[in-house]
């Protein structure tokens, strides 16, 4: 039996597999790909845990227990102004990236400044309307719409917080190690991660604010 | 992006949040500028529908889906190079299994409590038979 396998090598199927793997791909991809891919599918990951509070937002949004809605709570305007501050530190972050690829320390920490403080202007904002919220007697244990607002804005400013540490932390690492190849790596994962809130607050300001007050 | 073209067989590939492109920083800038622009437009946009009365009133929570969808599209493409060719397979199959989760997680919720809801007794009739 055995005979018959060595007379005919290409029936080995391990020999068959590295065969035809030589041909399909020449080794595994660089650690950058494998890095950000995995932390892509993290982000998708969240996206999917924000679906199920934006879910749970959508079904108790009528379920105010003679509280008040949406239409009596909320201040587009001030949701406005945390939609472009979003949007600018977004796009400065964008800055961050092409500058840490052109290895451009300055335009690197000035950019990543500008990110920071604008994700601190909508922090700000957003403290300042959970606590005139709670002060109106609005707090989350009011109704099953407050507590699902609360959880859903709330977890979203979690994630900006750590975003914040974590940008601050990219700014120390540049600063003290310059751009070493597994800074780049880190870079780009932030880059992601804080895009991917950017993308998280357009769901909430259309759900949650725009259809939210509208009854 | 001059990453991952070091490796002549990383090819195939690019990183999520990579751009292809080895256009220069100028160039790259002039893309996050017309995401930007873009962005602000739809975002503008949603918030105009949202406080008009031009508009048919049933049909402001689609337009605001619509235009938040549109929105989300301009985000991955400027800002996260998320693109349709073969050096992005990858990432975009693991944004379709992420949005088919989203999607029916979103769907089903909403579907089956609408149900339940339609299906339960009114809560007077209910109380009527716990005497």
């Amino acid at each position: 039996m055995s005979d018959t396998a060595i007379a005919y090598p290409g029936s080995d199927p391990r020999q068959l597999r590295s065969m035809a793997g030589a041909v399909a791909h020449s080794g595994p991809a660089s650690k950058r790909i494998v890095t950000a891919y995995g932390f892509w599918i993290f982000i998708l990951s969240d996206m999917v845990m924000f679906s199920a509070f934006f879910a749970t937002y959508a079904v108790l949004l009528g379920q105010t227990a003679g509280g008040p809605s949406g239409h009596d709570l909320f201040d587009l305007r001030n949701v406005a102004v945390e939609t472009a501050f979003l949007l600018a530190s977004s796009f400065s972050c964008g800055l961050a990236s092409i500058a840490a690829d052109t290895r451009s320390t300055i335009w690197f920490q000035l950019a990543m400044a500008v990110t920071c403080a604008f994700g601190l202007g909508f922090l700000a904002i957003e403290g300042n309307e959970f606590a005139s919220l709670v002060a109106r007697g609005a707090g989350p244990t009011r109704s099953a719409f407050l507590s699902a607002f609360f959880t859903l804005v709330g977890c979203h400013g979690l994630h900006v917080s750590a975003g914040i540490l974590w940008l601050l932390t990219m700014m120390a690492q540049v600063f003290a190690k310059g751009f070493r190849a597994d800074i780049q790596r880190r870079i780009l994962c932030f880059a992601l991660f804080w895009h991917a809130l950017d993308i998280i607050w357009i769901a909430v300001f259309t759900v949650v604010y725009l259809i939210g007050s509208a009854r | 992006m001059t990453h991952g073209h070091d490796e002549a067989f990383d090819h195939a590939d690019v990183a999520p949040g990579d751009e292809h492109e080895e256009g220069g920083a100028g160039l790259r800038v002039l893309g996050y500028l017309a995401g930007l622009g873009l962005a602000i437009l739809l975002t503008a946009t949603s918030f105009f529908v949202a406080g008009t009365d031009l508009v048919w009133e049933p049909s402001i929570p689609v337009a605001l889906v619509v235009l938040a969808i549109a929105q989300m599209g301009v985000h991955l493409v400027f800002f996260l190079h998320i693109t349709t060719g073969p050096d992005n397979t990858n990432n975009v199959l693991a944004l379709a299994f992420g949005v088919l989760i989203v999607i029916l997680v979103m769907a089903g919720s909403l579907w089956i409590m609408a149900n339940l809801n339609h299906n339960m007794m009114p809560m007077d009739r209910f109380m009527q038979m716990q005497r």
